[in-house]
């Protein structure tokens, strides 16, 4: 069975309608017992306090924030070069989620900073780069807004999709190649096991659990919102043939 | 039960906070279009059907 075999939206529809629910349940018993387990149930740092709570909300939603745009690009992609619907709606659907975590991973960002910096914001690359991508969220979910005729609405908010699609890997990596700012590095190494700065698993087992559930959680609200476009697809279709 | 969150239990509750409101604010906002949209289609296929 192929992939593309998905790109059919009747095929689609009645996939995404049997597994929805079972996403969804799975996103509700994984990212609640995570918040439950990060809040309540861990240590403060010796050096953050209880602030290093903050981690199992910022992380979880700054990285789905980065990969949705990257999804979309993909979708996007896949859209210009093949003309399946379902992609290009896929990318619709999923930027007003990707939006929303970007602005939970800024402003979490923001309260989080102030008590550690003691600045609710400065323009550091990654920070900066992650403004800039929410822009392109909001920009691109205007875009599609703006234009009535469907199939331009997907040609230029996929080609703007590929433009901020810069600021998404400038936003992943930023840490990496630019040695300045107050943002720390990336997390990722300071995980693996038996290094130096390893992260205790009483902080790092909450925080998978966490980005677990809310990439659930993403896998869910992509799939419903994903449905309803090609609904309304269909009706501005039925529509069109009864004027 | 409740964690001692000490002087930074602003910053912690505002961070949570905002999370719940934004993601409630968007899990409530998808479903109500999906309801929106399933029962407009099946109004007009229905119709569709009738005539």
């Amino acid at each position: 069975m192929s992939i593309w075999e998905f790109a059919n939206p009747v095929r689609f529809m009645r996939l995404s309608g049997r597994v929805l629910p079972w996403i969804t349940g799975l996103a509700i018993l994984t990212l609640i017992p995570a918040l439950v387990w990060g809040f309540f149930l861990t240590p403060d740092d010796y050096r953050q306090g209880a602030t290093v709570k903050i981690i199992y909300v910022h992380v979880p939603t700054a990285f789905l924030a980065i990969n949705i745009y990257f999804m979309m690009f993909v979708t996007s992609l896949i859209w210009l070069i093949r003309r399946h619907h379902v992609s290009a709606l896929a990318a619709k659907a999923a930027a007003p989620i990707g939006a929303v975590m970007t602005l939970i991973a800024l402003i979490t960002g923001a309260v989080w900073g102030q008590p550690m910096w003691g600045t609710w914001w400065v323009w550091d690359p990654r920070l900066t780069s992650f403004l800039i991508m929410f822009i392109f969220y909001i920009g691109y979910i205007a875009l599609w807004a703006a234009i009535d005729e469907a199939d331009k609405a997907a040609d230029l908010s996929a080609i703007l999709c590929m433009i901020g699609s810069v600021f998404a890997i400038i936003s992943r990596y930023a840490v990496n190649f630019w040695s300045q700012g107050l943002h720390q590095g990336t997390s990722a190494p300071l995980m693996k096991p038996g290094t130096e700065t390893q992260v205790s698993a009483v902080f790092w087992q909450p925080l998978m659990l966490s980005i677990a559930g809310f990439f659930l959680l993403f896998l869910a609200l992509l799939l419903l919102r994903t449905r309803t476009e090609i609904r309304n697809r269909r009706i501005t279709a039925l529509r069109a043939r009864e004027a | 039960m409740f964690p001692d969150l000490g002087k930074y239990a602003v910053p912690v509750l505002a961070a949570y906070a905002s999370m719940i409101v934004l993601l409630a604010g968007m899990i409530l906002l998808s479903l109500r279009s999906a309801k929106k949209s399933k029962d407009t289609l099946a109004r007009l296929e229905q119709n569709r059907k009738q005539k």
